[in-house]
């Protein structure tokens, strides 16, 4: 088994993996489960935020992970699962059980609920907003989530501007009972 | 500040509630300080940019309760920073509803009608101005066609924004880099501060205690201007009269901390929370089919993919705003754009298997977040949502430095806002997967419980002492010289964006708390025009002034 900080690590790779899924980064990835083609969390960056104290989950990582090996150990009791021992218990899951303990975790209900979905926002968040980078500077070094979502670069001064913007047609009639100002009656 | 600061009136909150009282009481003459727990950000600090510590977190406060999350504004000028500035006003039968009461739980004293002065002096202070098919986003013109194809109507939303100056960013909820949005920053704050109010930022009103003379003390804690979670030494300031306008998710919670040394609370204080009924369904749009069925296309050859161009909220669908339905099955659908972060982890794959809010069909539905169209459904839901015990200060458990934490409101949705629910995503159904147009699933309410942007009704106005907080005229019971002013007043779900009615209904409470200041010896009057100068939307409430909230 590998060292504290490396078991940490591939454990909540595998997390952010679930969450948004890439391809291996390399033959034997054995955190990122390789469900998805292109980059996923992993790659746009999650541990980065993960780690970033503003957060506020920062502290709260190694509990996570430990108890996120935990909770695959029992579930892998539980579906009578033989884990490979050099791997962290959750890395070991396949995709589709790592699928399946996450959404128990999060579901309504389950006492730890908050702290796997608030580990899942951000997560997803590495993903959809880079919340990690300034984001003028993520779409510039091709972050993998904003060039996926299809944002566009801004202007030069880092601001984004539409000056076409609209069909500029009318689309539809109006509410027959619209007021003056434009309100419902 | 030290202890024995005192003031005529003290304002908690800076956002719509807050802002209008502050502005027409030092207008009249009153000494008034405005607490806002949040930081005072200028037009140049409005930042493009998802980086945790820009002014998108900065001024945005995400409180995840029990069943309900809710959104807004953390900052001076408050919700109306971080709004999307549509501006229609309640439809009539809203004030007729009964809700969860079996009676009507407006006063009797207000109806649309009886508002609307109210509502022409906002329109006029901010200023509100209509639309037309030009103004409107390429996701707004895309939901007024698919309406139509539908045989439904669409309209143009009335709005708070100079579209002179919208450069269409789609940046609103991190505060307008360009005074576009007509915010509080730009009309009643500027007009309060040039009569002399004061605005203390990152003040954090803790609670409130009644002194010997009958005046207020005010406790508050300074908050760390970068890490909210931080606080760094408290203060008190005493006043006559003290207005409450934290916003429906942080108004009751400083009350509830205060009844200890105020005595206790009104039964309403803190229950009848409402999310006004919202909701969001998100559709993944065919874009060739688009360009078949309703002949849509931007002058740069793409159909739409326009998901993040535009100014939020443009365009309204209002059909199911007709007051001879049933309660519970009036709603209105309207376009949204959502920023990500918040905006996409909700969203579900449309008829995908489970899990369809995160995992690989998730992140194939996030690869077309161009050609995505968020609909916002503004139902009738029952006023569920009640507050737990306080958090040791604010209205949370701070998670993060900034913008996320964990509050104790409960909501728990009844039968009748489930049905309206379903209801509204029927309708968005069948107006959006016709002929092939789209997919299209709400957004799941089980990672953070329902969500809106528009918490209401925590601390209502009503005629009734069982099933209200506050008097008609926006006074708490039992404890006069407190008064709230912001959403937490506001009665019940409008169906409709709700920060036309908010600021109209703190427009009508200011004759009352005139009254209340002169009664307790201050020299103020009542009179102000608009931020402006603006008269016009002044002439009838200056006759009404005599009536209002007496």
């Amino acid at each position: 088994m590998d060292s504290d900080e490396q078991v940490k690590v591939s454990t909540l790779e595998a997390y952010a993996d679930t969450i948004v899924p890439g391809e291996k980064r390399f033959p034997d990835d054995h955190a990122i489960a390789g469900a998805s083609a292109g980059p996923g969390a992993v790659v746009a960056g999650a541990l980065e935020l993960l780690h970033t104290e503003a957060t506020g989950v920062t502290v709260g990582l190694p509990y996570l992970a430990q108890s996120l090996n935990d909770h695959a150990k029992v579930y892998a009791k539980e579906h009578d699962l033989t884990l490979d021992e050099t791997l962290p218990s959750f890395v070991a899951l396949s995709f589709v059980d790592r699928t399946a303990l996450v959404r128990q975790l999060t579901a309504p209900g389950h006492p730890e609920k908050d702290g796997w979905v608030s580990l899942a926002l951000f997560c997803n968040m590495s993903f959809d907003s880079a919340a990690h980078k300034h984001t003028a500077e993520a779409i510039a070094e091709g972050h993998p989530g904003l060039l996926a979502m299809g944002y566009t670069a801004p202007d030069e001064d880092g601001l984004w501007r539409f000056p076409k913007f609209s069909y500029r047609r009318e689309l539809a009639q109006l509410h027959p009972d619209t007021t003056p100002s434009g309100s419902p009656a | 500040m030290n202890a024995y600061d005192k003031t005529d009136v003290v304002i908690v909150g800076s956002g719509f509630g807050g802002s209008i009282p502050a502005y027409h009481l030092a207008a009249g003459g009153a000494k008034v300080t405005v607490l806002e727990r949040g930081p005072w950000l200028e037009t140049k600090e409005f930042e493009h940019d998802y980086l945790l510590g820009s002014s998108y977190t900065r001024a945005f406060d995400f409180v995840v309760g029990d069943g309900m999350s809710v959104l807004g504004g953390n900052c001076v000028g408050g919700g109306s920073v971080v709004y999307f500035a549509a501006m229609p006003r309640a439809p009539k039968f809203v004030f007729e509803r009964h809700g969860s009461i079996g009676r009507r739980m407006w006063p009797s004293a207000l109806t649309r009608d009886t508002l609307e002065p109210w509502y022409d002096r906002v329109s006029d202070s901010l200023p509100v101005s209509t639309q037309d098919w030009n103004d409107v986003s390429y996701a707004g013109g895309l939901w007024a066609a698919l309406c139509d194809h539908s045989g439904r109507t669409a309209n143009p939303a009335p709005v708070a924004v100079d579209n002179d100056r919208c450069v269409n960013c789609n940046f609103m909820m991190a505060g307008c880099r360009f005074d576009a949005k007509r915010s509080l920053l730009t009309n009643y704050l500027p007009a309060a501060l040039a009569h002399g109010a004061k605005i203390r930022p990152l003040h954090e009103v803790q609670r409130i205690e009644r002194i010997d003379d009958g005046d207020y003390r005010v406790h508050f804690n300074i908050v760390d201007d970068e890490d909210y979670r931080v606080q760094s030494g408290s203060g008190t300031i005493d006043a006559k009269v003290v207005i409450i306008a934290a916003g429906a998710g942080a108004t009751p919670v400083i009350l509830q901390r205060s009844e200890s040394a105020l005595g206790t609370m009104p039964h309403a204080v803190g229950r009848y929370f409402s999310g006004n009924g919202e909701r969001l369904n998100t559709a993944i749009i065919n874009e060739e089919r688009v360009r078949e069925v309703l002949g849509l296309s931007r002058e740069d050859g793409k159909v739409y993919e326009a998901n993040h161009i535009g100014k939020g909220p443009t365009v309204a669908n209002w059909d199911k705003l007709d007051g001879s339905l049933p309660e519970y099955e009036r709603y209105s659908l309207e376009q949204l754009y959502f920023p990500p972060g918040l905006g996409t982890i909700l969203a579900q794959v449309p008829g995908g298997d489970e899990p369809r809010w995160f995992g690989p069909q998730k992140k194939e539905i996030l690869k077309q977040w161009a050609s995505w169209l968020t609909i916002f459904l503004m139902t009738e839901d029952d006023n569920e949502g009640v507050f737990g015990a306080p958090p040791p200060t604010g209205n949370a458990y701070r998670i993060s430095q900034q913008m996320l934490g964990r509050g104790p409101l409960k909501y728990d949705p009844t039968p009748n806002t489930l049905h309206g629910w379903s209801l509204a995503d029927a309708e968005c159904k069948e107006i959006l997967e016709k002929d092939g147009l789209a997919k299209v699933a709400p957004w799941t309410n089980d990672v953070v419980g329902a969500y809106t942007v528009h918490p209401l009704a925590s601390c209502r106005i009503g005629d009734d002492p069982e099933t209200s907080a506050l008097h008609p005229n926006h006074e708490l019971r039992n404890h006069p010289g407190i008064f709230v002013t912001d959403s937490a007043s506001v009665p019940g779900a409008l169906t409709v964006n709700p920060a036309m009615t908010i600021a109209a209904l703190a427009e009508r409470s200011v004759p009352g708390i005139v009254r209340a200041l002169q009664a307790r010896g201050v020299d103020v009057t009542y009179g102000a025009p608009a931020p402006d100068g603006s008269i016009t939307g002044r002439r009838a409430v200056s006759k009404l002034s005599l009536v209002a909230g007496s």
